[in-house]
């Protein structure tokens, strides 16, 4: 693999990685089966572009981006905790939705970010290259959310929604408001989504509302590679085993894809990750029942 | 002080599954007083309990915790109030947070949760009460809750209970599930709590030699209704026997009762 390619592996690794950590915080932490993401994530980055585009500081912008996607979180959190319509319905009628609102959005299918200003041009041309500079400066930004969030995790706000997802009975009667902790969470989840989805934008150059699909699985993958290679106890170890389960994923894609012998193309990809997802899935399983 | 007043619990109204669980209780407990609940399966004593908690809503009748009326009241906003244990070891604590985790969401109960950092500043505290029990407990702060037995979980509930302030402690059956050591040393912990903490209590048994050797008064439950409730001098020269020949006879009463209202 070239240095090239190796290095935007790590890249898509470290952006996929704010996926990771927001999967974590539904499938994990709330134990909600959470599908917007495949929704919030273009959200996110349709919003962040269309206010670049706007001439809007792109902070700010993706600042907007993931206030939207967590806006969308909340909506499916709604749906199920005020609603009762099931948590995995709740969230695919909120990801259907929001294909059309990311189309309003943009007025379209796509726009493109290039020559626009982004929260990496401040960086671009002090001598390093361009395809170090982002993952360098994603690497930062992914250090900052797991030291906030592990923080988070380890406050009484933090243990409260994580006792919301592990024994709610438990939390009700511990005086924890649980439909706010479920809103929170989700918020919070799908706000994380959306930055990727913002980064996404501004390290392609581009939005589009078919990155959408099939987010929730390279999040989940990112996720279950992470806790099946670093089995450490702790919170902290848990969303570090996100980042680095995102990155070693997205390399072995690339691997995968660059490997002749197995004759893969592009579009196949989708069909590895729900494959290697699955068997993640399984595996322990089958183990458990070799075992008994 | 709790005021139970004229309290109705029907499950299932209006269905042919109807259940009148609780039937007109009136119960009113003085600070410090220690109750012990007694009466058949069905009888309604885990409906009382989940009434005043929150977990069950009232079909009729008022229930007040120090003055304040809670009848209306979710689980969550009583909870500053009320502090449990369940019969199910399990249910009260989270199998996938450690030990001091599960305490300091305990310590914290009817508290604003913020941002602070849960354990750091309860940690001293949070030890001290673990090695009290004298169970060793104190050297697996940060295993996971999961890995204790029922006995060693329900200890710690009791202990999560006593962290925070509470107007009332509920306890349904909750050495039920325990075996008989441990049974009886979570027994004597619930007796050494009650009294240092100086706690209300309310306590669900399924033995009647428990409901008589703990606490300051006992009552027993029938078919939604109150049908014996000993205290002081009556109480204390009472055994098992008196209390099971009371148990037949008030139950016959009820049951005389309702067929002359039927008739
Ligand atoms: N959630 C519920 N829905 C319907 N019926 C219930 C429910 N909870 C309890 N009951 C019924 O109410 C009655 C009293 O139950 P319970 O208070 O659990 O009795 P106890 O704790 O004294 O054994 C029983 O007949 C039980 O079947
Ligand atoms: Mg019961």
């Amino acid at each position: 693999m070239s240095a090239f390619a190796f290095w935007g592996a790590v890249e898509i690794g470290l952006v996929y990685a704010f996926v990771g950590l927001g999967v974590y915080f539904s499938f994990r932490v709330l134990d909600f089966p959470d599908l917007t993401v495949d929704g919030s994530f273009p959200l996110g980055a349709a919003v962040a572009a269309m206010m670049i585009i706007a001439g809007i500081n792109p902070w700010l912008a993706t600042l907007a981006g993931m206030i939207a996607a967590g806006a969308a979180g909340v909506v499916t959190a709604v749906l199920n905790v005020r609603f009762k319509i099931l948590n995995l319905l709740a969230s695919i009628l909120t990801m259907i939705a929001l294909f059309s609102v990311v189309i309003r959005v943009m007025h379209g299918p796509n726009v493109s970010l290039l020559r626009r200003p982004t929260m990496l041009s401040p960086f671009y041309g002090h001598g390093v290259p361009d395809y170090l500079v982002r993952p360098a400066f994603l690497l930062v930004l992914v250090v900052i959310a797991v030291i906030l969030l592990a923080r988070l995790l380890a406050s009484d706000f933090g243990l409260a929604m994580r006792a919301t997802g592990a024994n709610v009975r438990m939390a009700r009667a511990q005086g924890i408001r649980t439909d706010w902790q479920v809103y929170a969470g989700m918020a919070l989840s799908n706000a994380l989504v959306g930055l990727a989805g913002a980064l996404f934008a501004q390290t392609n150059g581009f939005a589009d509302v078919t990155t959408g699909t099939g987010t929730i699985v390279i999040g989940l993958a990112a996720v279950i590679v992470g806790e099946t290679l670093i089995r450490l106890r702790g919170v902290v170890f848990a969303l570090i085993a996100c980042v680095v389960g995102s990155v070693l994923y997205h390399i072995a894609i690339q691997v995968a894809l660059e490997a002749d012998v197995l004759g893969l193309q592009a579009s196949d990809l989708k069909l590895v990750t729900a494959v290697l997802v699955t068997l993640a899935l399984i595996l322990p399983r089958l183990r458990r029942g070799a075992r008994a | 002080m709790i005021k139970v007043s004229n309290l109705s619990v029907v499950f299932g109204a209006g269905t042919p599954l109807e259940k009148r669980a609780l039937n007109g209780v009136d119960l009113t407990l003085e600070a410090g007083e220690f109750v012990s609940v007694i009466g058949s399966n069905g009888a309604g004593k885990s409906t009382l309990l989940g009434a005043i908690a929150g977990d069950v809503l009232a079909t009729e009748g008022r229930i007040e915790i120090d003055g304040r009326d809670v009848t209306r009241q979710p689980t969550a906003r009583r909870a500053a109030l009320v502090a449990r244990v369940f019969q199910d070891p399990l249910a009260g604590s989270c199998g996938q947070l450690t030990i001091e985790e599960n305490l300091a969401i305990a310590a914290a109960r009817g508290t604003r949760r913020g941002l602070g950092l849960a354990i750091g500043k309860r940690r001293t505290m949070l030890h001290e009460r673990v090695e009290a029990l004298g169970l060793g407990l104190e050297s697996r702060l940060t295993d996971k809750m999961a890995l204790l037995s029922g006995g060693q979980r329900q200890a710690l509930a009791l202990v999560m209970a006593t962290l925070a302030k509470s107007s009332v402690l509920l306890l349904d059956e909750h050495t039920a599930a325990l075996d008989p050591g441990m049974a009886e040393f979570v027994i004597h912990l619930t007796d050494r709590f009650v009294r240092d903490f100086r706690l209300t209590t309310l306590m669900v048994t399924h033995s009647m030699r428990q409901a008589l050797d703990t606490g300051t008064r006992t009552v027993m439950l029938h078919e939604g209704r109150i049908v014996l409730d000993v205290s002081g001098a009556t109480r204390s020269g009472m055994g098992v026997e008196d209390l099971v020949t009371m148990f037949r006879r008030k139950r016959g009463k009820a049951i005389d009762d309702d067929e002359l209202l039927t008739s």
